[in-house]
């Protein structure tokens, strides 16, 4: 049986062009077009453009507390410049987390709100549940598509096309035309390299695709090679490291939380101190930590399970994030992962994997 | 897909070629493209014994392990270590240089449960309809 996917405005292109393709989320999405290895390197040295189009995007108006928005993410929004984002979450009563977001505050009433492909229908309806009445919403994941230009060559390119985007500094962003499009830029990713996330229409996504691939050093690239960058980044991906059973304080999202507001799930959350908390292996050879593998110390107890996992080019070695007993996360305790039949070696470390990115160059 | 005329395939991708009771096995063109970039190959220990079609070996690409099914029942008698410092051979060289083991065969009878290169690529046929 065929599962529905949905196309992005440039499904058919990733097709035309000789992407394997692969179902995320519910859409139809490229995992790569060269080896995994190839687009890797290209990434951290030069500038890939992912297609992004899958991810959901909400346009909220209204004050921040009045509005409702305030009280539904975990991150402090009153105090946000405008043209500026920032990284949190939203919980559900128990305090497990709904979805990992970024909010953009576009004017002092004015809101876009990022959220996961996968989540876009119950993240809608939390919205309308418990925004307020004064407060609009509307669900504009259809009509906004989203391109991701990252690498560290990105604002090379990007500063011909969008004049202006140099001024742009870490999680911030503006308007600006490219082509004539009016287009919403930030400077935000899930590489770890300098980069940039550019939101446009729905039906000239195509157009500016295009426009941005005349130049000869920007490859097209998958999702594939995303997950790589983002587990040596430490960033964590929902269905993985977070869940809604899983609290923001074990998803190590304390640093994104608010203690001076109110926030649905607050209360829950500040009730249950986290046995557990996430962390990250690196594996002693080539071989990879995967999702699903247990984690075990060095007596042969379990103490916990990996989340996600993936050979690191940078490091010619596997990584490994998972969620740990909060007594075995240290930097430098040696662990194994695998199960009771095969066990490898991997020793703790501290977050990122990858410490090279241009990130914040 | 490129396919060695005088070798054995299975249906979950691999491939023997025999010569004097010695069967030199890898993993196919259309297996090595599926998997991607390898990146660990988990070699069998030299001396082990294998059955036809029990896992002997695991194959690790950037982002899943897949297991490899010995093609001929035997006793391991050389595994290719160049693969454990460049696994990445299996994709450049997947019927030669990315050999994974070689197996002294117990019974050459097994051979008649394998595909020849037509049935083989019949079979590949059928796998993309």
């Amino acid at each position: 049986m065929d599962t529905f996917l949905n196309n992005t405005p440039l499904t058919e292109e990733h097709v035309a062009l000789g992407a394997k393709m692969v179902g995320f989320g519910g859409w139809n999405m490229p995992l790569q077009y060269e080896p995994i290895l190839s687009e890797w390197e290209y990434n951290r040295k030069t500038v890939s453009l992912f297609d992004c189009s899958h991810m959901g995007e909400f346009m909220i108006k209204g004050g921040a507390k009045d509005s409702g928005l305030d009280r539904i993410v975990i991150q402090a929004i009153a105090d946000m410049p405008v043209n500026s984002c920032r990284y949190g979450a939203m919980l559900n009563d128990s305090g497990g987390v709904i979805d990992d977001l970024i909010v953009y505050r576009k004017g002092p009433q004015d809101w876009m709100i990022v959220v996961n492909a996968a989540n876009i229908e119950k993240d809608a309806r939390h919205f309308r549940e418990n925004l307020n009445a004064s407060a609009s919403f509307e669900d504009a994941s259809f009509k906004t598509a989203k391109l991701d230009l990252q690498g560290p060559q990105s604002r090379d390119v990007l500063k011909a096309l969008a004049p202006g985007i140099e001024q742009l500094s870490y999680y911030t962003f503006d308007q600006f035309k490219i082509n004539g499009v009016p287009c919403l830029i930030s400077r935000t990713g899930y590489t770890g390299e300098l980069g940039y996330e550019i939101y446009c229409p729905w039906e000239k996504c195509k157009e500016i695709w295009k426009t941005i691939l005349t130049h000869a050093t920007v490859k097209t690239t998958g999702l594939g090679v995303r997950d790589v960058l983002r587990v040596e980044m430490c960033y964590s991906l929902y269905g993985h490291e977070l869940e809604e059973t899983i609290s923001p304080l074990e998803a190590g999202l304390d640093k994104f939380i608010d203690g001076q507001k109110d926030f649905i799930g607050r209360q829950a959350v500040s009730g249950k101190p986290a046995s557990r908390t996430i962390g990250y292996l690196t594996s002693a050879s080539r071989k990879s930590p995967r999702a699903g593998n247990k984690i075990f110390d060095a007596a042969g107890n379990e103490i916990g399970l990996v989340t996600s996992g993936t050979f690191s080019p940078a490091l010619q070695a596997g990584i490994g994030i998972g969620m740990m007993s909060r007594h075995s996360k240290d930097a430098g305790i040696g662990v194994f992962f695998g199960d009771e039949k095969s066990k490898s070696a991997a020793v703790v470390v501290k977050r990122p994997f990858y410490k090279h990115g241009s990130l914040k160059s | 897909m490129e396919i060695e005329e005088n070798f054995l395939y299975t249906k979950e991708h691999e491939w023997v070629s025999i010569e004097d009771n010695i069967a030199t096995m890898g993993i196919t063109d259309y297996a090595q493209e599926a998997l991607g970039d390898v990146t660990y190959v988990e070699l069998p220990e030299e001396e082990a014994e294998v059955e036809q079609f029990e896992q002997f070996v695991s194959v690790e690409s950037v982002k899943a392990a897949s297991d490899i099914y010995s093609p001929m029942g035997g006793r391991v008698i050389e595994v290719n270590r160049k693969l454990e410092d460049t696994p990445g051979l299996i994709n450049k060289d997947c019927y030669g240089k990315g050999w994974i083991a070689k197996v002294d065969v117990r019974d050459m009878d097994e051979s008649t449960n394998l595909m020849s290169a037509d049935e083989y690529r019949n079979y590949l046929d059928t796998l993309a309809h």
